[in-house]
């Protein structure tokens, strides 16, 4: 049993990973009700931004505490520029369209978008090594934080924290909220729609792209279909939370990266249960979670419903 | 002296069928207009073309000089054209003080925000006692408080009020009632479209009444409360 605190922790890293990319998912259906299903390609773009700045921008051998920043400004402006681009051509010439369009836009673009990075990315073809932090894993009492961990455990809580001093705190977060909840009545306070949702979509795609470096620093290898489970995970995570919900969004990924790592960790130990607890499973009880909770709490987690009167 | 707000044949259509078939009317600084009529004869649909959520098919709109007709709708708040729209819309998931500052969305005159915001609270006291409290757990008549608390702290040189009294209960409708007649002893000038004829014809300086898209009748207040036809077709007398 002392291995649990170490459980969580790695739970909690993997969970907020998901939060991060889970982010992007509610605040674009928050805003348009578009589940934007190209959202796992704009994470995956992100990583080959971050490797293109080490791997073909930065000189041979740079520090990678040098490299790092750049790697994330890198992420971060592919990420952006590949959703706002989306927004611009793909989503919004589909408006008022029914809502099935722009869905069906959504996994054609994210289709699009990978194999372009596979036919014109080079030596996208199989995966790709991403640069690694030296130095040993770091101890906290019992538990340990892999070195590839590391970026994660202070990356996630800072982004966090600026997501919700943005959204609660500052005008433009606050003609978001507006806008999510009544779109019309937000543009007779003032506030420019189509410039929140254009916002909406950059901000997903910017902690995407943070997510995004977590991966390739994580598991030290990106390809171009990376996208396609850590988008669905994302997603579960948002629906878990509450669609809509950007604390939901966080929450969501952080459960369903504990229940991912206890299951592999203790499912095994149940008698009976010993060929269901292997990594390969995990996906499994992730997704027997969503459908609990839906069962239960068909909002998800923190999507509650205020009643609007009339 | 030029109107604060002019309309001049104004159409307004939602595919091919024509909600408002040219109408014209005028607003002057300080005073209470009021649009009446049943539901359907297009007062919401000229109020909604006016803040611009609804581009006319025809006319011009004239406000404090300029043409709106080009403006978006997330523009013309700016311009001192303050909409508090039907059935209220204020943003249930906020709080009641964020709703107010939303009205306030254009300004950044902090210390002049806060003093609005008081002084909303002052108008409507029980605003002030909710105030970090989800608007949309407020009653039907304290959501009429919120939305045209929200819509006043744009510091508007015309408020729009649409159907304020719809859904309430008499004792709440004569406090909304008492409200926009405290608002125009302050001077506020505000268009205001009613169902309720009688209550909102005692409060205004002049009047149209509205059937199928088009201004039937006009004149001030007093005479359209007195005129026989509208006493028989709105005030449910024979």
């Amino acid at each position: 049993m002392n291995e649990l605190p170490q459980q969580l922790v790695n739970g909690l890293l993997l969970g907020s990973m998901y939060g991060l990319v889970a982010i992007g998912y509610t605040m674009v259906y928050g805003i348009v009700q578009l589940i934007n299903f190209a959202h796992g390609e704009i994470f995956m773009t992100g990583a080959f931004g971050a490797l293109t700045v080490y791997a073909y921008i930065l000189p041979d051998g740079t520090s990678m505490w040098v490299a790092l920043p750049l790697m994330l400004i890198g992420a971060i402006l592919v990420a952006v520029m590949v959703a706002v681009g989306a927004e611009r051509l793909a989503y919004r010439p589909l408006r008022n369209a029914p809502r099935l369009a722009p869905l069906i836009t959504a996994i054609g673009l994210s289709l699009a978008l990978q194999q372009a990075v596979w036919a014109w990315y080079p030596d996208a073809k199989s995966p790709r090594i991403f640069p690694q932090i030296g130095g040993g894993p770091f101890h906290l009492g019992n538990v340990t934080i892999q070195t590839g961990d590391i970026f994660l455990f202070v990356a996630a809580p800072i982004s966090m924290a600026v997501l919700a001093y943005f959204v609660m705190k500052t005008r433009t977060g606050r003609g978001m909220q507006a806008t999510a909840q009544d779109p019309d009545t937000a543009k007779l306070m003032g506030v420019n729609t189509d410039r929140i949702i254009v916002i909406a979509f950059a901000l997903g795609a910017t902690f995407a792209a943070v997510g995004s470096v977590a991966y390739g620093l994580k598991y030290g290898q990106i390809d171009f279909r990376m996208g396609f489970i850590l988008g669905l995970k994302a997603f579960t995570a948002a629906v878990l939370g509450g669609i809509g919900n950007i604390y939901g969004a966080m929450l969501g990924g952080i459960v369903l990266g504990v229940a991912e790592a206890l299951s592999t960790a203790y499912i095994s130990d149940i008698p009976g249960m010993d060929k269901f607890g292997s990594q390969s499973w995990a996906d499994v009880w992730a997704f027997v979670l969503l459908i609990l909770v839906l069962l239960f709490r068909p909002q998800g987690l923190l999507g509650e419903r205020v009643a609007d009167r009339a | 002296m030029t109107a604060l707000l002019e309309v001049e044949d104004l159409r307004v259509a939602y595919g091919k069928i024509e909600a408002v078939k040219g109408i014209s009317f005028k607003v002057d600084a300080g005073e209470v207009v009021t649009l009446i009529g049943t539901n359907g004869a297009g007062k919401t649909t000229t109020l909604r073309t006016l803040s611009g959520l609804l581009k006319p098919v025809g006319g011009q709109i004239k406000f404090d000089g300029k043409s709106l007709k080009k403006i978006p709708a997330h523009q013309v708040v700016s311009l001192g054209l303050a909409h508090s729209p039907e059935g209220r819309h204020i943003f249930p998931r906020m709080t009641i003080e964020d709703n107010l500052r939303l009205g306030a969305f254009l300004r950044s005159d902090k210390q002049g925000i806060e003093k609005d915001i008081q002084r909303a609270y002052d108008l409507f006291p029980i605003l002030g006692e909710r105030r970090k409290q989800a608007a949309g757990t407020l009653s039907g008549g304290e959501q009429q408080m919120l939305a045209m608390g929200r819509a006043l702290m744009s510091q508007p040189k015309l408020l729009m009020l649409d159907e304020p009294s719809m859904g309430l209960s008499p004792i709440m409708m004569q406090k909304i009632m008492a409200t926009i007649a405290e608002l125009k002893s302050q001077g506020t000038t505000i268009l205001l479209v009613e169902q309720n004829a009688q209550a909102a014809l005692s409060l205004a300086d002049h009047g149209h009444v509205m059937e199928v898209g088009n201004i039937v009748l006009s004149g001030t207040g007093r005479d359209l409360l007195h005129d026989e036809s509208v006493r028989k077709a709105y005030l449910g007398e024979d």
